[in-house]
């Protein structure tokens, strides 16, 4: 089963059909390690549509990266991926590597947190933002130095004609990250890959990535996939979210939804832990322990341990199914959880049959379970 | 207010040399006043200086001009013998305790240096009992102190690096961006932890980090630097709901808000430009080149601090009217790129 697609009421620049640019299905990434196996990615699948802006959010070891490395064919060489990776149609998992290369390559640009380790020191910025161009779209020096000042000014670097031809030491933090994107946008690409694009950043500097991501997205119709630990720049910039705990998909939604009516109880922890303005002095709902180690994952429920609902046996040795809440939102627990902090039943009672209409989960309250959930009790 | 001031530093200056040029003006006239059992937030983006001006305060920079006073005593000019009785008075807590703890101890070993280093604690004996003590404090199992800190997660070494930093009894903490390498569900444990261990102990911290939302959460008074100056102190209410300084108000609405609705109706002044050249700061007001209010005579005059309340002062010459014309009137956001 897919995801459910994003609605893209955007006209103009998708591709037949509004097909997502890209969609996951059932992604698996194991990772040899010295250690033994380990599960980084279980099992996620979602998809972006033109012009949308998809947030994986996650902590350390959640698998966010992994999951996008995996899929773009990034993985490392000790890593065993499974599942289907659709690029604008086509199958990235059975391509060739040469084929996915140059696939990826037109139709991916990819922002890293340190634009450092993308920028080469010792070429100009110039050269570094048309290199990718000049092999995948045939053009000649001169055009592509024209490009580049294009595309550096597109990006908001002043004095483009001039700054094209400075190195990357020669600017600060925020600039270099602009001349990374000016970099993964110089092809065009369809989808764009930020990746903590801006944890290395100051918070105005952040405000200003966040903004011209934003902008570029609305102008190009690229769809963005955003891999962020911060919940505040997702509320900024997304429009779906994939909320990911030790390796897989605990919710995934619409960022209203998810934000107003949180389904899962990590969800509702991680909102409940930060400190927020103006309640200042109070004791902050923080959770126990410490994010899972992709090496050793508890059975069942990979949030239990820490759980402030901690339902019952089940979820101790039981894999929650991903079941809806609502549509196109769906949770990862057997005790989601409705706006208002109540408990809703448990849609999974009828043993998987129960996941196929979203409209009989909403909610529905069949509530032998009811009594489980106590509010966060701290 | 007559509470005690436990750390005092007046118009603290640390300039670094540069090769071939000016030197780096890294702190350029900062004064502050750490009273006994607050927590003094000290905020600020990359640059700003706010680190350099914690190290100062322990002495492990050395302060180009300007007074340091500790418990009433100027320890500007104190010679290296006497810095090791400073540095059990004064504490420091780091970002990382992954490069602060030694790989090679045990974190028994890494808490009973200071009771060593400051003969604090007689026996072995008496050691090991107070490194039970301490890491209890911190909510570790005793049994931890003999672990070495890769077997341990962020979170519990960043409580081993607090253990430590509470060895020698100081009078003051300085806690240097203590919960920024942590994931965010371990901050929150960290946050209140440092809370209860002030109200149970009675600790004064000076809390330095870029994160403004965990420094109101923690702090009684936030001090906010730009380009090695302070622009404005006040309560953390007298900042969120009046911020005077126009860069306050930008470092305020730059803070992403974890609410899509908040952040869609938002209006949030986008700083342009870049921050100036620490080795050739602007004349006059510092913030003058990013600042969306600036006017003429900001160029002239560098601007004293004033009081805009009891409590509440910026270094702006129009301090609080920049900030409401700026609210009124937001400019366009600023990409840079052409419309």
């Amino acid at each position: 089963m897919s995801a459910p697609v994003v609605p893209s009421p955007r006209a103009g620049g998708e591709p037949p059909g509004g097909e997502p640019v890209l969609a996951i299905d059932d992604l698996t990434v194991t990772l040899g390690t010295r250690n033994g196996p380990a599960r980084a990615v279980a099992g996620v699948d979602w998809s972006v549509a033109p012009g949308r802006t998809l947030a994986l959010v996650g902590e350390s070891g959640s698998g966010k990266s992994m999951t996008v490395l995996a899929a773009t064919g990034l993985a490392p060489r000790s890593a065993t991926v499974t599942g289907r990776v659709r690029l604008l149609g086509r199958e990235l998992t059975t391509m060739s590597e040469t084929d996915r290369r140059r696939w990826r390559g037109r139709h991916v640009g990819f922002v890293f947190q340190d634009p450092m380790t993308t920028l080469n020191p010792v070429l100009t910025v110039g050269r570094q933002v048309t290199e990718a161009c000049e092999e995948h779209l045939g053009m000649s020096r001169r055009q592509a130095r024209s490009r580049a000042v294009e595309l550096l000014d597109l990006v908001g670097i002043p004095a483009p004609e001039r700054r094209v031809d400075a190195h990357p030491h020669q600017f600060s933090g925020g600039m270099r990250q602009r001349v990374v994107i000016a970099m993964a946008l110089a092809c065009e690409p369809e989808l764009l890959i930020a990746d903590e694009p801006t944890t290395a950043l100051d918070v105005t500097t952040q405000a200003q990535i966040v903004e011209l991501v934003a902008d570029l997205r609305r102008r190009l119709g690229t769809a963005v996939v955003w891999i962020t630990h911060d919940l505040g720049v997702v509320a900024g910039i997304a429009d779906t979210v994939a909320v990911m705990y030790g390796g897989r998909i605990v919710e995934q939604g619409p960022v209203d939804a998810v934000f107003a009516a949180p389904g899962h109880p990590y969800t509702r922890a991680l909102l409940a832990a930060r400190p927020r303005p103006g309640a200042a002095g109070e004791e902050l709902a923080a959770i126990p322990g410490a994010p899972p180690s992709p090496l050793d994952l508890p059975a069942g429920c990979a949030f239990w341990p820490r759980c402030p609902v901690r339902g019952d046996a089940r979820c101790a040795h039981e894999l929650p199914p991903l079941v809806p809440i609502a549509p196109g939102h769906r949770v990862r627990t057997f005790y989601p959880t409705t706006a208002d902090g109540g408990a809703t039943a448990d849609p999974t009672t009828a043993d998987g049959g129960a996941t196929a209409d979203p409209t009989t989960a909403d909610g529905g309250a069949t509530a032998e379970d009811r009594h489980q959930l106590r509010p966060e009790d701290r | 207010m007559s509470t005690a001031a436990v750390a005092e530093i007046d118009d603290l200056t640390v300039w670094f040399p540069s090769p071939g040029g000016p030197p780096v003006r890294a702190v350029d006239g900062v004064s502050l006043t750490v009273r006994a059992g607050e927590t003094l937030g000290l905020v600020g983006e990359s640059g700003s200086g706010k680190s350099t001006t914690g190290l100062a305060l322990l002495r492990l920079v050395d302060p180009t001009t300007g007074r340091i006073r500790v418990g009433g005593e100027d320890v500007t000019g104190w010679s290296r013998r006497r810095l090791r009785g400073l540095r059990r008075r004064v504490a420091m807590v780091f970002q990382d305790p992954q490069a602060s703890l030694d790989p090679r101890r045990t974190v028994g070993a890494s808490i009973a240096e200071p009771l060593v280093v400051h003969r604090l604690a007689g026996s072995a004996d008496a050691r090991r009992r107070r490194v039970a003590e301490l890491l209890d404090l911190v909510g570790l199992r005793p049994e931890t102190a003999g672990r070495h800190p890769h077997e341990l997660s962020g979170g519990q070494r960043q409580r081993v690096g607090i253990a430590r930093a509470l060895a020698g009894e100081p009078d003051l903490i300085v806690l240097d961006e203590p919960i920024a390498s942590l994931d965010l569900s371990v901050q929150a444990q960290i946050l209140n932890l440092l809370r209860r261990l002030q109200r149970d102990l009675g600790l004064t911290y000076l809390f330095i980090a870029h994160d403004l939302a965990a420094v109101e959460h923690l702090s009684d008074r936030i001090a906010v630097m730009y380009l090695g100056r302070i622009v404005e102190t006040g309560t953390p209410t007298q900042l969120w709901r009046e911020p005077a300084h126009p860069y306050t108000a930008a470092l305020l609405s730059a803070i992403p808000v974890a609410d899509p609705r908040v952040e869609r109706d938002r209006r949030r002044i986008i700083l342009s430009g870049e921050l100036p050249s620490p080795t050739d700061p602007p004349s006059g007001c510092r913030f003058r080149t990013r600042c969306p209010q600036a006017r003429p005579d900001c160029a002239e005059t560098d601007p004293p601090a004033v009081e805009v309340a009891p409590g509440h002062r910026a270094a702006c010459l129009y301090a609080g009217e920049a900030v409401r014309a700026m609210r009124a009137d937001p400019p366009a956001p600023v990409t840079g790129g052409p419309r």
